[in-house]
């Protein structure tokens, strides 16, 4: 009896051995090595031996300190994220609020889920090149659209102005995920326990209230997850910027973000993989201390607890199994 | 006292409108641009030149010429898209469960630091690794074949996530244990026992998985140069380069072939998929 419970144990290492075998093949290997990279030589198509820059960290300098287009391309993606993440997380929060209010009763609700949800799940590559047709010049859809509601005398070449293009790029950005914030919070608020919103009531609160002192204090898990998942979103942030223009960055590397930069460094041109990869360790130093920060907000509370509940489970197995 | 509730019922009504505007305003600019897109595709280059209109026209098979007698080729790009996507996700929901499974059905001595450890490396950007799992695919040549795109799909963190939260909901010991005193073998008892009883959970990963993979432009992009092998989101990038530089009906045509599968998965599955996003931000 106490054999057969032990030999179940070595199923957990069996099991899990196809997942931990792809991890270290498939991203643990490539992410050292691409920290390597990051300290040798490594460019130009043609492989030749690759060796240890005399100062390691050489690459590393010359990002931060010679390269005026990475640090540009770092403000780039602070900037359109923070344009297209504070509008989304107001108008998500004023959309859940009113979606899970009693007293407003909004009807036909799952129909606007659907349609303000439906930008996220079409492909972001289709999405670029579409507003990139949209706001063609000189004629294009919405030059058609200033010019019917007569807001321009002349066609507007919106592709040509840096803050036009950036907002346009934090635009569809915000487009296309407040809807998803939208879901996540209204889950979050059909969350938080009927009673509080029920003595609320009762004591008189009124809808602003109600939701400055109720919901908004109770969805700061919530809204902290979104934020930092948000913000390593941000980070990646490749496929609009990397589409929207013809070519990639647009005027004036206006919407030249971290991840379209790693892109053009190691396979346009020069085919320089050393300054690259150490961008993309750069990248991931950002990364990994969102990660942590979130890893913090969702690691199990229960988890400790189940663990003491385990342990006397076993205890109580074994003494069962030595009476046996 | 009436007069109050009588204000009251009047600004709840005024508040109400004005949040009926305000959502059919947002579901109009969700429908807009993909309505255009449709709309121009059935439109020649000199009508969607003239203007602006919702109504289609009856040019579509004109741009399907334009279209297919360039580089560009749907049906490739769509089976390409649904090799890589289709073998990915089911690779990634399998292999999944069973980590979740290893994780909730067995006591082992690394159970909790590895789950631990899957929620460490749940949020590590794939651009992180890029430049290494490229030089690494080129020294395997691999590059140009669709097993990279394909087998680290193996290792899904977030989905392990989500699989242990569902099994610890849903599975029953009871039910493992009735299944090993029958005699089966632990790998048996999970295919036949536990993959049924998680085929919603399963589901509802292997809609988002599949969507994720179908969208993903950034490793295909890097890892895949043959025009033959280019999946959907890459064939999108053709399109705006020179050669459809004046042929606006085509480029739409060619937008509208790569949303219109996602479309139809949309609406049909659209249920499933709001549930499952807002499941995705409960994760407590």
């Amino acid at each position: 009896m106490r054999h057969k419970s032990v030999s179940y144990s070595k199923y957990g290492y069996i099991f899990s051995l196809p997942f931990v075998f792809a991890f270290l093949v498939f991203a643990l290997y490539p992410t050292l090595y691409t920290a390597f990279i990051g300290f040798t030589d490594m460019k130009g198509v043609i492989p030749k031996p690759v060796q240890i820059m005399d100062n390691p960290f050489q690459n590393f300098i010359d990002l931060i300190v010679d390269n005026p287009s990475f640090r540009k391309s770092l403000v780039n993606t602070a900037v359109i994220w923070v344009v297209n993440f504070v509008p989304q997380i107001v108008l998500a929060l004023l959309l859940a609020a009113w979606f899970t209010n009693q007293r407003l009763k909004i009807r036909s609700q799952g129909a606007f889920k659907v349609l303000l949800y439906m930008p996220n799940i079409i492909t972001a590559s289709t999405i670029a090149v579409l507003f990139n047709a949209l706001l063609a010049y000189p004629i294009g859809p919405l030059n058609s659209l200033f010019d019917m509601l007569g807001w321009s005398d002349s066609p507007i070449n919106f592709m040509q102005d840096k803050t036009v293009t950036r907002s346009a790029v934090s635009f569809i950005q915000f487009w296309m995920w407040y809807g998803n914030t939208m879901i996540v919070l209204i889950a979050g608020i059909a969350g938080i326990s009927p009673t509080l919103f029920e003595s609320a009531a009762i004591d008189g609160a009124n809808g602003f209230q109600t939701f400055f002192r109720i919901t908004l204090p109770s969805l700061r898990t919530i809204m902290l997850f979104v934020l930092v998942t948000s913000m390593i979103g941000g980070l990646q942030m490749f496929d609009i910027p990397q589409l929207f223009h013809r070519v990639a960055g647009g005027p004036d590397d206006a919407t030249l973000t971290a991840s379209v930069f790693i892109y053009g460094q190691a396979f346009k041109g020069s085919y320089l993989y050393n300054r690259a990869a150490a961008a993309s360790m750069i990248l991931f130093v950002f990364a990994a201390i969102l990660s942590a920060f979130l890893f913090y907000i969702m690691r199990d509370r229960d988890a400790s607890k189940l663990k003491k509940e385990q342990k006397k489970i076993n205890q109580a197995a074994r003494t069962m199994a030595r009476e046996v | 006292m009436n007069t109050i509730k009588e204000t009251s019922a009047l600004s709840l009504n005024i508040n109400r409108t004005i949040i009926y505007i305000l959502c059919i305003a947002l579901s109009l600019l969700s429908i807009l641009p993909f309505w255009i897109m449709f709309v121009n595709a059935t439109r020649s280059t000199p009508e969607i030149q003239s203007g602006l209109s919702l109504l289609p026209s009856v040019h579509l098979m004109t741009n399907m010429n334009v279209l297919t007698s360039k580089s560009f080729d749907p049906i490739r790009g769509f089976i390409n898209s649904l090799m890589v996507s289709g073998f990915a996700t089911a690779l990634a929901v399998y292999f999944s469960t069973l980590t979740a499974y290893a994780l909730v059905a067995y006591n082992w001595k690394w159970r909790q630091p590895f789950f631990t450890f899957i929620l460490a490396v749940m949020m590590i950007p794939a651009q992180a690794s890029a430049i290494g799992f490229y030089k690494f695919m080129y020294q395997l040549h691999w590059t140009n074949s669709f097993m990279p795109l394909i087998l680290p799909a193996i290792a899904s963190p977030a989905i392990v996530f989500f699989m242990r939260q569902y099994l610890l909901a849903t599975l029953s010991v009871e039910m493992v244990e009735a299944s090993r005193i029958d005699g089966a073998g632990e790998f048996f008892t999970f295919n036949r026992i536990v993959i049924p009883i998680m085929i919603p959970g399963i589901a509802v990963q292997a809609i988002f998985g599949f969507v994720a993979s179908w969208n993903n432009l950034f490793m295909p992009l890097i890892l895949l140069t043959q025009k033959d092998k280019f999946t959907l989101p890459i064939m999108v990038s053709l399109l705006k380069g020179d050669i459809y530089k004046t042929e606006y009906g085509s480029i739409y045509l060619g937008l509208s072939l790569t949303a219109l599968p996602l479309f139809i998965i949309y609406f049909l599955l659209s249920k499933y998929i709001i549930s499952g996003v807002a499941l995705g931000g409960v994760k407590e």
